[in-house]
């Protein structure tokens, strides 16, 4: 069964200045134990995917599409069966570490807390569940009693991934959770992530910019442009040959050391990330294209199959039919 | 090398009174028109290196000279501020959010009373810095802009300065994935053009790929590796350069070598080797083997070169194991 399903999702903003389609027509699925990558710039569309899944948008934002979550509906829970999922069906780590924590309450206490609301657990099975928690993330259990100014930036975003394990969650989606730390923390974290997810067997929903870790990280792969999926199949095989030329452009963009073609040769692309209050007409990509033809002004492409698990939308994909 | 734009002799920088050596008796020359790009993990004092350049940390011992010209307090100072240029990381914080754009070039060229007209001077440094046309920035301000745009505004006006030598700390690390390439293909293109020096301080060396002509590689406070960009990242001799490549997430064919443990704390610099802590010869019995255990752990030691241009401090480079 997957864990977690979108189809056609659609997710607006209100604002002051009028509504901002962020995500625009999304279908996407998780089964048990999978890793998918969802790649993308900012604005594109992809944290808010992370938010719509356990409905963490702001008021007023507008839903369309369903979420499912373990086969439930997550737009048609009550307010008791919303708390109960956030953290025991899927649970989020995000980015800034130094903000998802209360800087005034001991970390212990806020892993504890999370314990607590969804378990009936003695006081002292608490603690040892916490102790337990930081150590599976390589933390000293002692460590509990910190407060997270006390702690690194790595410490922190170790605290965050077992303040998410804290309940057995079956999807853990982790909103890039290496993106603020140093090279050899991240690569800490990301074997951290990837040994967790094998050993629990959760499935993961990976969100970041680099394609590259995500393709180190990811079975599955969907790269995001302005509020769609563009491009989606196995990430080996997207990362290698990209059917989009944006899945191309964010492949080159982290050049491979020794390789002779990007050695004094910087690529990316000419342009901005489109403001998606202001959406270019026809494929929204076109204009930073560097394959664009007359059409792609008018014509608006939705994914085509492209080979077995692959789908790219672009008018240069030719169309396999139903694989 | 004909005269180094820049020229760092034996650098120390030290913070709370001589207690911690963020900089750490380094030595490194830039030649016109190269390109170095300074690597290493947060705390090991490349940025702080980088500050000192242009005088924003003194040094404790040591001197660095731009263009010949000492960096010291008074005149000295004020002129190698003109001829080396710095740009930070983070363009939105860089850039005062209430001046336009036009304000935010002019006013390094008003603060070096740089003669000609302004206007003028103002335009085509942003049309160099691909914000074309300039016309249409002038007036605008820095939330108006992308993140990119920011960026390309900050590199505009140092170079409006003409300086020989630009100091980047993380040019790109704040920016989307798809505007990282040309930002730095823009960089480049002042090295190629006008011959400017580029130091590039970053964790990222794909950058260093991208358009370094020489890598420095930094461990608390030392620099441990320096030499050609290709020979460095294709053959690095250093442990700490050969762990900080193989956690490249594309490097595939490098077995990943994961240090422990965070970025070192420069206020308990280990004996011996600095790095030999955390250093893999030494937690693999490796060094044990060829019989330099104890040099790692008592003995300190300096760069000595293995190639051409190509430097490393590492007991077990030293007695020959490649």
């Amino acid at each position: 069964m997957s864990v977690l399903e979108l189809r056609d999702l659609h997710v607006t903003y209100r604002t002051e200045t009028g509504p901002v389609p962020a995500v625009r027509g999304v279908n996407l699925t998780i089964d048990a134990g999978d890793t998918v990558g969802l790649a993308g710039e900012s604005g594109c569309g992809k944290s808010t995917i992370a938010a719509s899944a356990l409905r963490l948008l702001p008021k007023g934002t507008t839903v369309e599409g369903t979420v499912l979550l373990n086969g439930e509906d997550v737009y048609a829970m009550k307010p008791g069966r919303l708390r109960a999922v956030r953290w025991t069906g899927a649970a989020i780590v995000f980015q800034g570490a130094l903000h998802s924590l209360n800087p005034v309450r001991r970390v212990g206490d806020q892993i504890a807390e999370a314990i607590r609301l969804h378990r009936t657990v003695t006081g002292a099975a608490v603690g040892t569940r916490v102790a337990e928690l930081l150590e599976r993330v390589g933390l000293p259990g002692a460590h509990a009693e910190r407060y997270p100014h006390q702690m690194s930036g790595g410490q922190r975003q170790r605290v965050l991934i077992a303040l998410a394990l804290a309940c057995d969650p079956t999807l853990l989606i982790a909103d890039e959770p290496t993106t603020a730390l140093d090279v050899m923390v991240q690569a800490q974290v990301l074997a951290l992530l990837e040994e967790l997810q094998r050993e629990k067997g959760l499935a993961l929903l990976f969100i970041t910019h680099d394609l590259s870790v995500l393709t180190s990280t990811c079975r599955r792969l969907a790269v995001m442009y302005a509020g769609r999926v563009v491009e989606e199949g196995l990430s080996r095989e997207v990362f290698a040959a990209p059917d989009h030329p944006y899945t191309a452009a964010l492949a080159a963009a982290f050049p491979t050391i020794g390789d002779e073609s990007s050695r004094m040769h910087p690529r990316g692309l000419p342009g901005d990330p489109p403001d998606p209050a202001a959406l270019p007409g026809g494929c929204a990509f076109h204009p930073r294209c560097d394959r664009a033809v007359e059409a792609c002004a008018t014509t608006d492409v939705a994914l085509r199959v492209a080979g077995p698990q692959r789908a790219a939308a672009c008018v240069h994909v030719q169309e396999v039919g139903d694989v | 090398m004909s005269e180094p734009v820049l020229s760092i002799r034996h650098a120390q920088v030290q913070f709370g009174g001589g207690r911690v050596r963020a900089v750490d008796t380094v030595s490194l020359d830039v030649g016109r028109g190269e390109v170095v790009a300074l690597v290493g993990e947060s705390g090991c004092g490349k940025t702080t290196l980088i500050r000192s350049v242009v005088g924003l940390e003194p040094l404790a011992h040591g001197s660095i000279t731009v263009e010949g010209t000492a960096v010291t307090k008074g005149r000295g100072l004020r002129a190698v501020r003109r001829r080396a240029q710095m740009i930070f990381q983070d363009p939105t914080g860089a850039l005062n959010p209430r001046h336009s754009i036009y304000e935010a070039v002019a006013e390094g060229l008003r603060i070096h009373k740089v003669k000609g007209d302004e206007t003028a001077l103002v335009s085509e440094a942003l049309a160099a810095a691909g914000l074309r046309p300039p016309e249409r920035f002038l007036r605008r301000f820095p939330h108006e802009l992308s993140g990119g745009q920011r960026q390309r505004v900050l590199i505009a006006a140092a170079m409006a300065l003409q300086p020989a030598l630009l100091l980047a700390d993380e040019p790109v690390a704040s920016l989307d994935a798809s505007i990282r390439g040309e930002v730095l293909a823009l960089m480049r293109s002042y090295v190629d053009r006008d011959g400017v020096s580029i130091v590039a301080v970053t964790h990222d060396l794909g950058l260093a790929w991208n358009i370094a002509d020489r890598v420095a590689v930094m461990y608390l406070g030392r620099i441990v590796e320096v030499g050609p960009a290709e020979e460095v990242l294709r053959a690095p001799q250093h442990p700490y350069t050969k762990a900080l490549l193989s956690v490249v997430p594309e490097a595939d064919h490098l077995e990943q070598q994961i240090l422990t443990g965070e970025a070192p704390d420069p206020s308990r610099v280990p004996s011996g080797c600095r790095f030999h802590p955390r250093c893999p010869l030494v937690a693999s019995g490796e060094a044990a083997r060829l019989g330099i255990e104890d040099r790692c752990r008592g003995v300190d030691l300096e760069l000595e070169p293995v190639g051409e241009g190509h430097q490393v401090a590492c007991h077990a480079v030293a007695v020959g194991l490649r």
